[in-house]
């Protein structure tokens, strides 16, 4: 019976149940030679498959792994496999290069669309969400146990970090919230000329802002001013073990780095919320005076009746949520870090998107509770 | 150059800001070789290291690898040249964003047309060489630092080079791996034939797979010969580094 050729070149062939490996197989030659032998196998009709490396001058771990994987994909078929080989060399290699057992990693049942929404879901849920309540609840235990308890802050760390996250962010809130009450003032400027509502405007900006924009802008602000840089800080600390250092000094990292943000935030943020609310109306009555007419005069006469206490103190309320939400959620994800540089960076980005994220949710929240 | 001689370094001279750290060093290592490269802090054996890696700018006819003036290869021989080269750092130098396995196989993928199957299972041989067989999956992060090391040796050896360069291999090792390291590395000498060039300061390894010592000091060649001949040597530094090795003794022949 004439061989019948795996192969282009003179190199590997078959015949009666014995696969001839000769010359070298390596690097250069190992992948054609297991692309061709695939197609090839299914011809095959024998049950036992010699593979007979008598004829093979040289082979490299890459030759090794084929005939492995050869023999893997006749094993898989039912067909059990053999190895002649008189060379020393050759025998050690095929033993020392012999690729270990292994499921491979890809997994072959495809998962559904729903199933894996399913999937990443329970994945959140089980990862972040249990651990970020415990989060929440041990710091808001210690910033009420702490209130008066002195011992285990650094001295001055709450205005420094007062001055940090609200002191620090007041000119570019304040730059800010003026632009964007302008841009509400002009886009409904048009509006309501139409309709001759034009006094109407200061109602639209007052509103708008103290209730929804002031609070809403500075808290994205905050997150991507302070948020990132608390996520950075913390995540720097636990890298370079200095959390761990806390820990063996029988400092608590939570009160010794956490609380005093939380405070300085809270302390902070609703001035800082209350100021941004100023600096839209005004912006807003600038662009009322140049695009409607309405003089400082009427805006102000006009703001007193439609600005009501509530929506005062749902910003105030809203403010401090937001900045716990900002603080915690910077923490959660520096402690959460993983080792190396890079992981300070991935904690960091995270940590902005969550707390934007969740200040938009709980805007939404608290928006139903107080505004059926 | 003789026919077996896998490096030439030919009067090689190096200075960094006029403070001069190789002073004319001349030596060769042949093929199938495991040769040592010694010397304490500041003596220039990184300088050597880096030079023969062509990481610091070349002179010209200072080092012949592969029978070839390294300092004159055009883009393509520089492709083959590193291609030949395994190169084992000391700090692992894994990149932190891939896994273990991606790490391993970057090379086979980017210089080698064989099919993921045969990629993978390369691979896993060669982690499972260096005991690391369960790391596929891990990244660089989650690894201790001796498994670094041998992520980073598996990484090294991916291609079967006939060179293996080693910046301290068994820095951070413990007795039983650097013996099963030192053994990994003897096997790929006497079956793949390959030569080894490492740079380390553990005596027991030493003694256990060197067949040269090369000695430098402050820039200059002090010692070369075999790890036999440096034993019995009476120059104060090798003497001295010997003597506070770990009492070392010859060991039986390999």
């Amino acid at each position: 019976m004439k061989p019948l050729k795996v192969f282009d070149y003179n190199n590997y062939s078959y015949q009666g149940g014995v696969l001839y490996l000769k010359n070298q197989l390596g690097f250069s030659n190992a992948g054609d030679y297991s692309n061709r032998l695939r197609k090839f196998l299914p011809n095959i009709k024998e049950r036992n498959i010699t593979i007979d490396c008598n004829q093979l001058e040289s082979i490299d771990s890459a030759g090794v792994a084929a005939i492995y994987n050869t023999v893997r994909i006749l094993n898989k078929k039912g067909i059990t496999t053999s190895f002649t080989a008189e060379s020393e060399t050759i025998k050690e290699k095929l033993e020392l290069f012999k690729p270990p057992d292994f499921e491979t990693h890809k997994s072959s049942q495809k998962n559904g669309f729903l199933l894996k929404i399913g999937d990443l879901l329970y994945k959140v849920f089980k990862e972040h969400a249990l651990s970020f309540l415990y989060l929440i609840a041990d710091i808001s235990y210690w910033t009420i146990a702490d209130i008066f308890n002195r011992k285990q802050r650094r001295k001055g760390e709450f205005v420094n970090q007062a001055v940090n996250i609200g002191v620090n962010a007041l000119p570019i809130v304040l730059v800010l919230t003026f632009i964007i009450g302008m841009v509400i003032s002009v886009q409904s400027a048009t509006q309501l000329r139409n309709y001759g509502a034009n006094i109407f405007i200061v109602d639209l900006i007052v509103i708008s802002m103290m209730a929804q924009m002031g609070p809403l802008i500075t808290a994205i602000l905050v997150a991507g001013r302070s948020g990132s840089a608390i996520a950075a800080e913390i995540a720097t600390m636990k890298v370079t073990s200095e959390i761990d250092a806390l820990k063996t000094m029988g400092l608590n990292p939570l009160r010794y780095v956490v609380i005093p943000k939380i405070y300085g935030g809270i302390i902070t943020m609703p001035f800082l919320t209350m100021l941004a609310n100023v600096a839209g109306i005004a912006g807003g009555a600038l662009a009322s005076y140049i695009y409607l007419d309405i003089t400082p005069e009427i805006f102000i006469n006009r703001m007193s009746g439609v600005l009501y206490q509530k929506d005062i103190i749902t910003s105030i309320i809203k403010s401090i949520v937001y900045i716990n939400l900002i603080v915690i959620t910077g923490c959660y994800f520096g402690l959460r870090v993983e080792k190396g540089a890079e992981g300070v960076g991935k904690s960091t980005t995270k940590s902005v998107v969550a707390a934007i994220s969740l200040v938009i949710v709980a805007d939404l929240i608290m928006g139903l509770i107080f505004y059926r | 150059m003789a026919s077996n001689t896998m490096i030439e370094v030919k009067s090689l001279s190096a200075s960094f800001d006029d403070r001069q750290v190789l002073k004319n060093v001349s030596f060769t290592i042949n093929e199938r070789e495991i040769a040592v490269i010694l010397g304490g802090s500041g003596s220039g054996k990184s300088t050597i290291f880096r030079h023969m890696l062509r990481l610091y700018d070349v002179p010209y006819n200072t080092i012949r690898i592969f029978d070839k003036d390294i300092a004159d290869l055009n883009e393509s021989e520089q492709l083959v040249f590193f291609m030949k080269l395994g190169v084992f750092y000391q700090n692992g130098a894994l990149l932190n964003s891939l896994t273990v396995g991606e790490n391993v196989a970057l090379a086979l993928e980017q210089h080698t047309s064989l099919p993921p199957d045969i990629i993978e299972n390369i691979v896993r041989t060669k982690l499972e060489l260096v005991n690391l067989g369960d790391a596929y999956q891990l990244f660089p992060s989650q690894l201790s630092g001796g498994m670094l090391k041998r992520a980073a040796l598996a990484r090294a050896i991916i291609m079967d080079p006939p060179l293996l360069f080693c910046d301290e291999p068994g820095a951070g090792l413990d007795p039983v791996s650097l013996a099963s390291l030192d053994q990994l590395i003897l096997n790929l000498r006497n079956l793949l034939g390959i030569t080894v060039v490492m740079v380390t300061h553990e005596v027991s390894s030493i003694l256990r797979i060197a067949d040269k010592i090369i000695f430098l000091d402050d820039g200059v060649i002090t010692f070369k010969g075999t790890p036999q001949d440096a034993l019995k040597s009476d120059i104060p530094v090798v003497k001295d580094f010997f003597s506070k090795g770990t009492g070392a003794t010859l060991p039986t022949d390999h």
